[in-house]
């Protein structure tokens, strides 16, 4: 008997449709996983094994009756405990939420749980969504289940802030979880374990229920093994929302369906200020790798150029904290979350406690940044300054994609560091996302795939970027790459 | 710009995050540190530039002024909206007397 | 336009106050203007609260179109140009009140720009002329919950049932010269609201209030340091915060200290104001754009569609009143107040109208005078407002063309009126039913005239000699035999012919 957890989304779909096995038989296989992997991994912050089969139940009944399974009928699935989950624990990873148990269930999720899902917990991640390692977390560092070929054994980290959800993928703990992606935050963590991300267009998911860290950067997106478990994935969490203002309204196109890694007439764009100094050279080898496989699909290769590149990480670090700053101002001990009122304090003191309680460093720092660079005297010099940079930014995106159809770049500057490696400077953690920032300040998609393993073992990505509403394109590349990668690399069970 | 230890008790104060004095100390050159490596956008032209107001080019939809259409957004929903409060007395969420 | 006349005096001389106002306006709409909780007034404390109200985690705003129209209609009023492209800004403070930690506001693009009003001359309220003031502009925001104090020995409630109902904030320039001035734009302005039915006005509720921002300078000086009093919510609490405020502000002059710029809350008690408990970052608001939100932009057919649907508006009515149906300034100044006023004159015209075979002009001032001088008296006795009116403007019409037909003199027409007021009965069949039809036959008239003077041989004979006072008392003597049933011309005239 084919061992379940090896099984995608796809697989396990159509496998629960055909009646080789059932979705009880499934989800109880990944809740095992789930559950032995705890300790070592601590990629959920909270499991749901009854949740779980309650939904697998469901789906094996509706089989019965020959009723309609869904798109992700019977595939259990990890939630980020980014997204609100009813009667379920939902925290941000963080301590001021620890214990909230939202009364309300965010549209994705709804969605996925329409599609049939089922879900296995809720997934540990960087704290409010801050951070590229998952160690900002309240509930603790997740741990990667890849190690380097060093023989050190040596913690590594599985990215962030999706890191629950890259960790609890690549350990084979769920065929397929949600992510986040506000400057990277899937396609990062998903190099760093090996499998698929994608963030696709701003405003192709809907916000509605997802904790807020930068709105203007926020995207759900869909984190699984393969292109093709993203595809379907992504069709059965995309679509407009009246109840997010900045949800796009237009239909969602079967991307599973028009898979298509046949790239004959499209160009590839390769944006040469990528292409930075002292780049790691195996992830300079991987990029180029990419551009052969894409060149041996069909495509034609372009060198294009997007003049503002290194300002996006600088404008970043000063728009996404500014809403951030802003964001959280609600988290205030009042409404719900933690309260921390020392004897004798007043509403402002509550205040302060309570947030100096609840926010973990990297919060702190972020919220410091944004209420600094939007207060008086220096919005012009900074916020405003930032968007209009960012519009550039945009620009320059919009410019390239004239002379080409994709965009070809690695993901990250390098494969999965140690946990602690990046922890002493700020900075040095946010260099992390160079290359992921920018096509999330132009509202583009881009997707993340598997490339190769570096010389230490570690999984390099690749990440393709697309024009607005064109999913289609990045996912057509990602699986050109995908099929000539090769890569069916996995980490050696340690834990 | 870089910031002193007077303007990160400031700002702290601001965002109503209570700090030691040596957490101050220390987010003083964490904070100039981002501030310094972000002052780069100085350098870029934006000359002409109007600021990104919308990612991706949209239009503010306006919605039908119906009580409660949505339930999801609607009122009369006073057990869920204290569920999760601190101090919930008699329908209000409590917080420290406030002294106008 | 002569300056204002009005001026503190000083120990040092004369001083002139200047004042803008800032009022708050709630719109009158179903639901709020983020969310889809209700509005009304006087819910259970957070029954009216979503979870965009209340801010839950990954909450976000939609706009209310009918709040937009709202404000669009409203600067349509005022003249003001409005803004087909405009943006909303968050404003970033901590209070209880205030859940998200920010309004959702309007700073950089209000979506009305500047406009005016006019108020009127009113002698008696020390405006000798009429005034137009300027309007800056109209922005569209969140109003905030409510706090309570005084439930509870260590802590203050909550109740979120106002939080994000919608607000206009309507700024005025600071062209006001004196509390009567601001009063008066204050009536104007909550009266013009009311017309287009964009707010209800209703100050002791809270649907409307002032911020006054006031502040002194020697006549012909730069503008001096203003203090601002917030959510002053009566015309006569505005005055008297700007008698208050000014004299304080002279005196702390006077004795050389200086204007601090802080906020201030009027106490109607002492009818004096004080500082806020300080706030001193309360000021950096850190305004930016909201990201949840998207440019609002208004195309010309949803600005016709409002423009189409704005009433008349005070001002143009009052004119109207004025120069086609002929009415006094003052009547017609009474008739236009209140919208509801006006609507219940405008029925009773038309129905006035029709009943006498007459066009409205012809019998509006009889309309007019019945309404103001009979109706209004009446229905104060009984403490009911012309809402209320037991009698309505059909009914009144019907009256109205007794008299008009000379069926029933003026002063039978009182004691029918109360008659209506009493029993609901219409006033044809009261008139019928208690034979009041006045009497104007000559004859009968005569007969009775003759009768009088016969008995009052020797007053004639005074009259006759010169004491030409003693009119009514014939009129007086001639009515009462006749029950008062005389028509008072015909009386009037017979008694003039026989008298000589």
């Amino acid at each position: 008997m084919t061992d379940l957890t090896d099984l995608g989304v796809a697989a396990i779909r159509d496998g629960i449709a055909a009646g080789t096995f059932t979705a009880v038989e499934v989800a109880e296989a990944f809740n095992a996983n789930v559950a032995a992997a705890q300790e070592a991994l601590n990629a959920f912050i909270v499991a749901t094994p009854d949740k779980a089969i309650e939904a697998a139940t469901a789906i094996d009944a509706r089989r019965v009756k020959g009723e309609p399974l869904g798109k992700m009928g019977g595939v259990p699935i990890g939630m980020k405990d980014l997204f609100a989950t009813t009667g379920v624990q939902t925290t941000a990873a963080s301590h001021m939420l620890e214990g909230f148990v939202p009364q309300y269930e965010s549209t994705v999720s709804q969605k996925l749980w329409d599609a049939g899902a089922g879900m296995l917990g809720k997934l540990n991640l960087d704290q409010f969504a801050m951070g590229s390692s998952n160690e900002t977390s309240y509930f603790g560092n997740v741990i990667s289940p890849w190690k380097r070929n060093d023989g050190g054994n040596a913690a590594l980290a599985p990215g962030g802030s999706s890191g629950g959800s890259s960790a609890a993928i690549a350990a084979r703990l769920c065929p397929a979880a949600t992510g986040t992606d506000t400057g990277g935050s899937i396609r990062q963590p998903a190099a760093f374990t090996g499998i698929t991300g994608i963030k696709p267009t701003y405003g192709r998911c809907s916000r509605w229920g997802v904790v807020a860290f930068a709105s203007s950067l926020d995207q759900a997106g869909p984190m699984a093994r393969d292109v093709t478990d993203c595809a379907i994935m992504l069709e059965a969490m995309a679509g407009f929302d009246p109840k997010d203002s900045t949800s796009l309204d237009l239909p969602v196109p079967e991307w599973a369906a028009g898979l298509n890694a046949d790239l004959s007439g499209k160009r590839v764009g390769i944006p040469r200020e990528y292409r930075m100094d002292g780049m790691d050279a195996d992830v300079a080898k991987s990029w180029d790798d990419g551009i052969a496989w894409l060149t041996d699909a069909g495509a034609t290769i372009v060198d294009i150029s997007l003049p503002h590149t290194k300002y996006a990480l600088p404008a970043y670090y000063i728009i996404a904290p500014a809403e951030a700053s802003s964001n959280l101002a609600r988290y205030d001990g009042v409404r719900y979350g933690l309260r921390d009122l020392p004897e004798g304090s007043g509403l402002q003191d509550m205040y302060a406690a309570t947030r100096a309680a609840g926010f973990g460093a990297e919060v702190k720092r972020r919220i410091l940044i944004g209420t600094y660079v939007l207060s008086a005297g220096f919005y012009d010099a900074y916020y405003t300054q930032a968007q209009k940079v960012r519009a550039l930014i945009a620009r320059d995106f919009a410019e390239a994609f004239e002379q080409c159809d994709v965009i070809l770049a690695p993901t990250a500057p390098s494969a999965a560091f140690a946990l602690g490696d990046n922890t002493e400077d700020p900075l040095k953690m946010y260099l992390n996302d160079v290359f992921a920032v920018p096509a999330s300040l132009a509202g583009l998609p881009a997707m993340s795939v598997p490339a190769g393993l570096n010389r230490e073992g570690l999984p390099l990505g690749l990440q393709i970027i697309g024009r607005a509403f064109d999913e289609q394109g990045v996912l057509n590349a990602g699986l050109a790459i995908e099929n000539r990668a090769g890569f069916t690399a996995r980490p050696a069970k340690w834990w | 710009m870089s910031v002193d230890t007077a303007t990160v008790a400031k700002i702290a104060a601001l965002a109503r995050i209570k700090l030691s004095a040596g957490e101050v100390e220390a987010m003083v050159p964490e904070l100039n540190g981002i501030l310094a490596w972000v002052e780069q956008l100085g350098e870029v032209d934006v000359t002409g530039v109007e600021p990104m107001t919308a990612v991706i080019p949209n239009t503010l939809r306006l919605r039908d002024d119906v009580i409660d259409a949505d339930p999801l957004t609607g009122g009369g929903i006073r057990d869920k909206v204290l569920a999760n409060a601190p101090a919930a007395e008699h329908g209000f969420f409590g917080v420290p007397k406030v002294i106008e | 336009m002569t300056e204002s006349t009005y001026r503190i005096q000083g120990a040092t001389g004369e001083w002139e106050v200047v004042i803008g106002l800032e009022v708050h306006a709630q719109v009158t709409s179903n639901s709020k203007l983020f969310s889809g909780a209700a509005t009304q007034f006087g819910a259970e404390p957070n029954a009216q609260v979503s979870l965009v109200d209340a801010a839950m985690p990954g909450m976000l705003p939609v706009p209310n179109r009918e709040c937009i129209r709202q404000a669009v209609r409203t600067g349509l009023a005022i003249d003001a140009q409005i803004n087909k492209w405009s943006r909303f800004d968050r404003k970033n403070y901590f209070y209880a009140d205030l859940p998200q930690g920010y309004q959702i506001s309007q700073l950089y693009h209000p979506i009305v720009g500047e406009g005016s009003l006019t108020i009127d001359a009113d002698e008696k309220a020390g405006l000798p002329e009429a005034k137009v003031i300027g309007i800056e502009r109209i922005h569209v925001e969140q109003d905030a919950g409510k706090l309570m104090h005084d439930q509870h020995p260590t802590m203050s409630y909550v109740d979120l049932n106002r939080s994000g109902v919608a607000l206009m904030e309507i700024v005025s320039r600071p062209d006001m010269r004196s509390p009567a001035e601001a009063g008066a734009y204050v009536a104007k302005l909550r009266q013009i609201l009311r017309y287009v039915g964009s707010c209800d006005g209703n100050m002791d509720q809270g649907s409307m209030r002032c911020d006054v921002n006031v502040s002194v300078r020697k006549p012909g000086d730069e503008f001096g340091t203003r203090t601002e009093t917030k959510n002053v919510n009566s015309v006569r609490f505005v005055m008297a915060t700007i008698e208050h405020e000014a004299a304080r502000q002279v005196d702390v002059l006077e004795s050389g200290g200086k204007i601090v710029q802080e906020t201030r809350l009027f106490d109607p008690g002492t009818g004096t104001t004080r500082s806020m408990r300080s706030k001193e970052d309360a000021h950096d608001y850190r305004y930016f754009p909201d990201p949840d939100l998207l440019p609002l932009v208004l195309d010309d057919a949803f600005l016709e569609d409002c423009r189409q649907s704005l009433p008349e508006l005070p001002d143009a009515k009052r004119a109207r009143y004025e120069t086609e149906l002929g009415l006094s300034p003052y009547n017609a100044a009474v008739l236009t107040a209140e919208v509801e006023t006006a609507r219940w004159f405008e029925l009773l015209l038309g129905e006035t109208a029709t009943a006498q075979g007459k066009a409205p002009a012809d019998v509006a001032k009889q309309a007019a005078n019945w309404l103001i001088s009979e109706l209004f008296g009446a229905l104060n006795k009984l403490g009911k407002s012309l809402e209320d009116s037991p009698v309505s403007p059909s009914a009144g019409a019907e009256l109205l063309a007794l008299m008009g037909k000379g069926t029933i003199s003026g002063s039978i027409a009182k004691q029918v009126l109360e008659k209506m007021l009493e029993t609901g009965d219409s006033a044809g069949a009261i008139v019928e039913r208690e034979g009041l039809k006045q009497e104007s036959d000559t004859g009968a008239i005569e007969a009775k005239v003759d009768e009088i003077l016969a008995a009052n041989a020797d007053k004639v004979e005074q009259y006759r000699g010169g004491k030409v006072a003693l009119f009514g008392f014939f009129v007086g003597q001639t009515m009462k035999a006749m029950q008062g049933k005389g028509n008072p011309q015909v009386v009037n005239e017979i008694l003039k012919t026989k008298l000589g």
